[in-house]
Formats: structure tokens, C-alpha cells, sequence
């Protein structure tokens, strides 16, 4: 399997010939964040086709096709008026609050963003408390959506300001959980050690087998509810709020929004699938060699994002389908039937392991 | 049918009332409408209907004085009263003492005069206003004293302190120009004060200087969900009121559209729902099958929304060749797609729970409300006039008026899906055998309906549809009332939401399914 640090050991080695070491950090630190914006924009304008057509399909409508073969510009169109489009400063609002909320929502997912495995020596963050640190940036954003319910001094933004913060704040149990239920069965929390891993035992899902399946149910459901996306979007339930928090936006800082929103919904299929689909890891059947020698030719970051457009065509699947939930119905959701199941989930996991039950 | 009235003096009216309410189980207040007796003074109607006989009493009342007309309120003996007061307050000015609420309904609060009074000039007492229109917090109670003068208190709506939030006029969930008040606490509503009045075109006062034929037109354009059944009330009044008989062609063909109207606003409401519950891709379901029943009606009227069908004594134009292929076509495409609603959305969990149980009304409180169609019959109300009163085809057909005893928004949503099937089980029943005979009954180049009062009504899509006609023997009438279905339903959005949260308001609204045009004529 293709190790992409050799590409990165050799821009290294490269840039050390000619630079001294700080310089060296910083012009990689500066190809990093370029190449991370790139790819965070580029996802973006993707997903969204993705979701547009998948949408479509459901509804028994063709989806964009007037721009470009089958539609494929109309993104690129919607980009370019969105960044055209004024940004509408309004009276009676915290400005300095209102025009900062959607940089801390943007900047928390881009940061979430840069954990992900690509491949194999392919990751940009990648250190000791990997999944720690996941939880920490991601839950950043709440802050900022808080913000602009505030900031924008206005009512429906303030209601799905506070339904956000509470349905946020109460799904990241849910998914602490799960995640210290993964932690438990690898013992680390590095990213990159735990898809390691997963190449050389298997997949976490099948290692794990019963509550790791638990756990991915769980994760998936808690995870749609962080992204605030159907049936999980009453912070901007278009039909009782009109747009929610970011009612009061226009121009970027409303495309902010928008962007974090479809890369939270990314991300949060990234992350399930590096911890229970294997991230880059090949899918290997013991015993079958010639099936795991095709398997393996396949490149990492191939594997990475099949795997990851898989979880993303479930959760758009579910959302294009269910109706919304109503606030108490989310809360009674979390923290009567997932937060309880998943401790147990935890704690069966936890045995399981104690006495070696497991792949 | 000439209607024949019972007059009681202004000072005996609420005693009566309460009498007919009490010993004659009069409980249901059809109609409340007000009309400009000249010199006489103002004239103001009830229909009063017991739900238990089904024996009906019209009531008038005359005041007198011009200048200051008043009335005792009958809204404490019938909730509904509340709302139709207002409405005969605003466009006559008669005060109707000890009304909790005396404000204007449809006009904005700072305007002149009371435009359907004849020697009213709104056009020179109102001239164009640039500025936002006023909403005040409070209102005006008026009593009578025993020396005849009027005082009157304030009654507040909201207090300073509460956190109002406006739904509406621009809301995805109002389903059109609609403007909720709605105070909060927390995400639990307190009150629901509805504006009205963003679509008022004064429908009333316009046919009041339009000929019989000419008046046809405007009704397409209120209940738009409703347009046959609206157009056909119309026609039927005047039909009435003149003798003329149509023809067995006419009657069931009038049948078979009236039905698919009200398939095609059944689904209008499956879909709206869903949109509004988050269900979007049911949403477009609905849409899909809604187009046939659109094509269809295209092909023979011509327009799809607006259709302009019906005509005083028969219908625009015979059925089209393919009409009856058409339908027949449709009836199991619409019973397929009925399967998948259920499967899509009925069954689901999460709709389950957003439904049952929210907004419940009990049969005494929409009785009183006047909330006809299925919001009543979701709580018991056996009140279809296809049954109570049928009319044209429909005695000749075999279907079941469905109700619930439930009365929450789940109830509400199933009556409608199973009135789909009834509707699909009317029209196969009489597609085969429409008979042949004349589309349009020979009638004179201007139209002259007798003079006297006249009532009809047909089960609209969303409720009892009637119109009231006060002919003075000309070829335009003297005053026209149309029986709302959606006003008594907006009124009903108080009580049924208080106490629930914001997204049960959007559920209850939704399931109520008022369209705005019809309330607000």
C-alpha cells in the first residue's frame, strides 16, 4: 500500500537543503492550510452537487440540469453569486459578534476537517489525543452559532440559537460515549495508530462486533444531530423559524453557514468512518489472498472516501425521508434512550475486552 | 331557499339567544352577518342550527341608530361570535356591547369609515398611505349602560413583557399572507392573536356592484383549493333563488368536480403538512399525483387553479371526449400514491409523534367554534352536508363520512387521507353513468334573481361553504355574505395552540388547513 510520507518526508528533506528548520515548519504549515482550504472548498461545491441530485432522485425530480452537462456548473454558479451577494450590515445588531459567529463555525470545522486520515501517512493533524482533540474543535462551533443567535438580535435567530446549544451540547454526550467505547477496544487515541490498526486486526466493526455495531448506530444518529441536519434541523426549521440562527446573514458570512454545515456533514462521516470502517484500510477477508492483493492495489484515499460517500449517501438518505423532530422529542431522544444505551454499550465493551471477547 | 326570519328587538336579543341555546339546543352558529337596512337602520342576521335535530331558526335584529348602532354580544353564548362580530363591526360599525374585543378584523386600525354601509366613501376618507400599519396591544370593550350612553374599558392582548414573535405575514408555514402574534414563554405559546386582512380585496363590495353572471368570477378566487365547490354554492343560491332546475347531466358532472377538487386539496394538504413537519420529499409526492388532477381539470375548463367551471344554471362547457378516460385512469394512480403517503409518512414514528395528541379540540369546543370539514369531524362532529343535506348527486351515491373521536392533529390528518378514498369511491360511482341531457339550462340575457333573503351552502373542501344573498329584485345583488371556511378555523388556532410548543403551532396550523384568500375574501 502506497505510503503517502514519503512524498512528505521528501518535501521535507527538500525544503531543509535550502531553508533552516523554522522556515522550513512554516512553509509547510503554509502549503497545509492552503491545501486545506482547497479541499475544504472543493468538498463543498461537491457534496452539495451530491445532495442536489440524491435529493432529486428521491423526490422523483431530476435534480440540477440546466448549467453545465447534467448541471454539474450550477454549484459553481451558486458560489459565485453567493460571493457576489452583499453583506447586509443592519442596525441594532452586535456587529462585532454577528460578523464573527460564522468564522468561529467555519474555522471549527476546518480544523475538525485537517484530523481526517486521507491515507496512509496522509493526515495533517495527527497526535497522541487525536480523538480528543476532535471533540474539542468540533464542539467549538456551538459557540458560534450561540453568537449569532445573539449577535444578530433578532427572535428566530435567537429560539434556534437556544435549541442548537441545547441539542448540540446533549449530543456530544452521545458521541463521547461512543468514541471512549472505540478507545477502549484500540487503546489509543491517535488517528493514525487507530487505522493502523484497523488495517493490520481489521475493521473496528467487525473486531468489535456487537456493541461496536451499537456504537455506529448510535454515532451515526448523534452525529447528524451535531451537523443540525434533518431530521435534526429544528435550530433552522424552515418551516416554524425560517432560517434559524442564520435568518439575519446574507452574502458569505450566510455562505459560511452554509459550508460548514454540508463539511460538518463530511466530517462526520470521515470520522465514522475512521474509527469503525477502517479509514483507508483495504477491506481484507482472512484466507482469500488473491481478493486481498486487489484490494490492496486499490489506493488508500480511494478507500477512505468510498467509505465516507457511503456514510454521507446514509445520513442524506435519512434526511430526505424522515419528518422533523420537535425540540422535546430530540432531548427525550438523547438523553433517555442514546446517552443511557451507549453506557451500557460502554461498559459491555469494556468486558468484552477485559476477557479478550473480541476479533 | 328564501330564508324566513324571526325578528327580535336589540334589547331582548341576548335573553333569547340564550333560550334558543339552552331549551332548543341551538348550538351552532352558521352565520353571523350584518346588512345595511337604509333608513331602517342595520340589519344584523344569525343562523342558528342545532346539531342534535338539525332544525335551523333565523334570527334578525334590527338597531336603529345609524349613528351609533349597538348590539348586545351573543360571543359569550357562542365562541365563534367573537370573530364574526368583529368582521360587522369593521365593515358596518356596530358595536357589539360586551365583546371582549372590538377591534377592526380586515381594515387597518386607523381607517375611515365602514365600507359596506351604502352611503359609506372609503375611496375619499382613505386615501393612499405610505406608513406601516398600526397594531396595537390593546383593545376596546363597550358596555351599554342602562341610560343608553356607551363606556367603554381597555382589554389588553399583550402585556409589555411578553415576548411576542410575528409568524407571518412572510412565513413558509402560514401558507400564504397570513400574520400570527404569538407571545412565548420559553418555546410554549401563551397566545395566538391572528391578523388578518393581508388579502381582504372587500369581495363582498365588489359583487354588490357586479351583475349575477359577473360575481362568478371572484369566487374561484377565494378558497382557490376550493374553487368548484365555491363556484358551485354561488350558482346554487341563485339557482335556487330563481327556480331554475338544471339538468341530471349538470348535477352529477358538478358532483364528479366537486370531488376531484376536493382530492386535489386533500392532497394539497398532505403535501403542505409534510412540507411543514420537515417531510419534503412526501411533499413532492403529493405534488406528482396533484398534476393529474390538474391536467384533467385543464383539459375540460381550461385553467387549473382558477377554473371557472360552474355557471348560473349549468356548467361553461360539456365535459371533454377524454374526461372519463381521464378519470378513470387517475382513480388508481391516486389509490397507488394514497399507499405510499401511508408508507412514506403516515406510518412513521417521528410523525406519530408530532401529531398525536397535539392541538386537541373536543367536539363541544368546535361546535362552538364553528370549525366545519374536517377539523369538526375529527372530533365527532357529524356535520357533512353531503350527508346532512345532500345536494345534486349526492343521495344517489354510496359513501361514509368519516370522523374520529380524537380530535388531535393525527385525527385531523386521517380524516382527510380517508375522505380521499371516499371522493375516489364517489366519482367511480358515478363516472360510468353520467347521463346525457344539457350542460346549460336556457336562461334569460340578464339575470334577475326574486327579491328576498337566500342561503345555500355546499361541504367546501375545509367545511361548510355557504352564501348568503339579499336580492332587492335587481340585476346586481343588495348585499352578499360568504359563509368562511377558514375564518372560524384561524380563530380556533388560540385555543388549540396555547400551552403547546412553537413547532406544534406549524402542526396545528397545518392540519387545520385554512387557506388564507377564504378567510380573508
Amino acid at each position: 500500500m502506497f505510503d503517502f510520507s514519503v512524498i512528505s518526508q521528501w518535501l521535507h528533506t527538500l525544503l531543509l537543503s535550502f531553508l533552516p528548520e523554522w522556515a522550513t515548519i512554516l512553509v509547510e504549515s503554509v502549503i497545509v492550510a492552503l491545501v486545506i482550504i482547497t479541499l475544504y472548498a472543493v468538498f463543498a461545491i461537491v457534496l452539495i452537487y451530491m445532495e442536489r441530485k440524491i435529493c432529486g432522485f428521491f423526490q422523483c425530480r431530476l435534480g440540477p440540469n440546466r448549467v453545465g452537462k447534467w448541471g454539474l456548473l450550477q454549484v459553481f454558479a451558486d458560489v459565485f453569486k453567493m460571493l457576489q451577494k452583499e453583506i447586509i450590515k443592519m442596525r441594532q445588531t452586535d456587529r462585532f459578534l454577528h460578523d464573527l459567529a460564522p468564522f468561529f463555525v467555519v474555522t471549527a470545522s476546518m480544523v475538525t476537517f485537517a484530523c481526517l486520515p486521507w491515507n496512509k501517512g496522509g493526515h495533517m493533524i495527527d497526535f497522541n489525543i487525536g480523538i480528543f482533540f476532535i471533540l474539542a474543535v468540533s464542539s467549538v462551533s456551538v459557540v458560534g452559532i450561540l453568537l449569532a443567535g445573539w449577535g444578530s438580535n433578532s427572535k428566530y435567530p435567537i429560539i434556534g440559537a437556544m435549541r442548537s446549544g441545547a441539542q448540540i451540547i446533549s449530543y456530544e454526550l452521545s458521541i463521547g460515549l461512543t468514541m471512549l467505547t472505540v478507545i477502549c477496544l484500540t487503546g489509543t487515541m491517535q488517528i493514525s495508530e487507530i487505522v493502523q490498526q484497523q488495517s493490520e486486526l481489521g475493521w473496528n466493526i467487525f473486531r468489535g462486533h456487537l456493541p461496536m455495531v451499537i456504537a455506529f448506530i448510535i454515532y451515526l444518529i448523534a452525529g447528524n444531530a451535531e451537523c443540525n441536519r434533518g431530521p435534526f434541523d429544528l435550530p433552522e426549521a424552515e418551516s416554524e423559524l425560517t432560517a434559524g440562527y442564520h435568518t439575519e446573514y446574507s452574502g458569505m458570512h450566510f455562505g459560511y453557514f452554509y459550508l460548514a454545515e454540508y463539511l460538518n456533514l463530511f466530517i462526520s462521516a470521515g470520522i465514522a468512518t475512521t474509527v469503525f470502517l477502517g479509514g483507508w484500510a483495504p477491506l481484507h477477508i482472512s484466507g482469500l489472498d488473491g481478493f486481498n492483493g486487489v484490494m490492496d492495489a486499490v489506493p488508500g484515499i480511494v478507500w477512505f472516501l468510498g467509505k465516507t460517500f457511503f456514510v454521507v449517501f446514509l445520513l442524506m438518505w435519512e434526511r430526505w425521508t424522515l419528518p422533523r423532530l420537535r425540540i422535546d422529542n430530540i432531548l427525550t431522544l438523547e438523553w433517555k434512550y442514546l446517552m443511557p444505551i451507549s453506557m451500557l454499550n460502554l461498559v459491555l465493551m469494556a468486558l468484552l475486552v477485559a476477557y479478550g471477547l473480541y476479533f | 331557499m328564501n330564508l324566513v326570519f324571526q325578528t327580535i328587538a336589540p334589547a331582548e336579543l341576548h335573553q333569547e339567544m340564550l333560550r334558543l341555546r339552552q331549551e332548543k339546543k341551538m348550538d351552532f352558529l352558521v352565520l353571523l352577518t350584518a346588512e345595511d337596512l337604509g333608513e331602517e337602520g342595520f340589519g344584523v342576521v344569525y343562523q342558528l342550527e342545532s346539531t342534535e335535530t338539525g332544525e335551523q331558526v333565523n334570527i334578525k335584529s334590527v338597531c336603529p341608530n345609524r349613528e351609533q348602532p349597538t348590539l348586545p354580544t351573543v360571543s359569550d353564548i357562542w365562541d365563534i361570535a367573537h370573530i364574526y362580530e368583529r368582521e360587522a363591526y369593521d365593515f358596518f360599525g356596530i358595536i357589539f356591547t360586551g365583546h371582549p374585543d372590538m377591534r377592526r378584523i380586515y381594515l387597518r386600525e386607523d381607517w375611515v369609515g365602514f365600507p359596506l354601509r351604502k352611503d359609506d366613501k372609503p375611496e375619499e376618507q382613505n386615501p393612499l398611505k405610505m406608513d406601516n400599519a398600526p397594531l396595537s396591544d390593546d383593545t376596546t370593550c363597550y358596555e351599554l349602560q342602562p341610560d343608553g350612553t356607551l363606556t367603554s374599558h381597555k382589554n389588553t392582548i399583550f402585556e409589555p413583557e411578553d415576548y411576542v414573535v410575528n409568524m407571518g405575514p412572510q412565513h413558509p408555514s402560514t401558507h400564504g399572507v397570513l400574520h400570527f402574534r404569538v407571545a412565548l414563554n420559553g418555546e410554549r405559546i401563551k397566545r395566538v392573536d391572528p391578523v388578518l386582512g393581508y388579502i381582504h380585496r372587500g369581495i363582498e363590495k365588489m359583487n354588490e356592484s357586479m351583475t349575477y353572471p359577473q360575481m362568478l368570477a371572484l369566487t374561484d378566487r377565494m378558497d382557490y383549493l376550493g374553487a368548484m365547490q365555491n363556484r358551485h354554492a354561488l350558482c346554487k343560491v341563485i339557482e335556487e333563488a330563481m327556480g331554475v332546475e338544471v339538468s341530471d347531466r349538470v348535477k352529477v358532472i358538478r358532483t364528479i368536480m366537486d370531488e376531484l377538487q376536493r382530492i386535489d386539496s386533500h392532497i394539497l394538504y398532505f403535501s403542505c403538512l409534510c412540507q411543514d413537519l420537515g417531510a419534503t420529499t412526501a411533499f413532492l409526492y403529493g405534488f406528482r399525483d396533484r398534476e393529474k388532477v390538474l391536467d384533467i381539470f385543464e383539459e375540460t375548463c381550461g385553467g387549473r387553479l382558477i377554473l371557472n367551471y360552474n355557471t348560473i344554471g349549468g356548467v361553461m362547457a360539456d365535459i371533454h371526449p377524454n374526461f372519463v378516460k381521464r378519470v378513470k385512469e387517475f382513480i388508481p394512480v391516486m389509490r397507488k400514491g394514497l399507499k405510499e403517503y401511508h408508507d412514506i409518512f403516515t406510518g412513521n414514528v417521528i410523525a406519530h409523534n408530532r401529531m398525536e395528541g397535539v392541538g386537541v379540540l373536543s367536539k363541544e369546543q368546535v361546535i362552538k367554534m364553528g370549525c366545519t370539514g374536517g377539523t369538526g369531524r375529527a372530533s365527532g362532529w357529524h356535520n357533512d352536508l353531503r350527508k346532512l343535506r345532500p345536494y345534486d348527486a349526492y343521495d344517489r351515491v354510496e359513501f361514509k363520512e368519516i370522523t374520529f373521536t380524537e380530535g388531535d392533529s393525527f385525527a385531523r390528518y386521517m380524516v382527510r387521507m380517508l375522505e380521499i378514498e371516499e371522493s375516489l369511491k364517489i366519482i367511480e360511482q358515478l363516472i360510468d353513468n353520467i347521463p346525457e341531457g344539457n350542460y346549460q339550462e336556457k336562461m334569460k340575457p340578464i339575470i334577475k334573481v326574486p327579491e328576498g333573503t337566500f342561503y345555500a351552502a355546499v361541504e367546501g373542501s375545509r367545511g361548510q361553504f355557504g352564501v348568503f344573498l339579499e336580492s332587492k329584485g335587481d340585476k346586481s345583488p343588495y348585499r352578499v355574505h360568504y359563509r368562511s371556511t377558514g375564518l372560524p378555523l384561524v380563530y380556533a388556532m388560540d385555543t388549540a395552540c396555547r400551552g403547546n410548543l412553537i413547532a406544534d403551532l406549524v402542526t396545528i396550523g397545518g392540519t387545520f388547513d385554512y387557506v388564507v384568500p377564504d378567510i380573508d375574501r
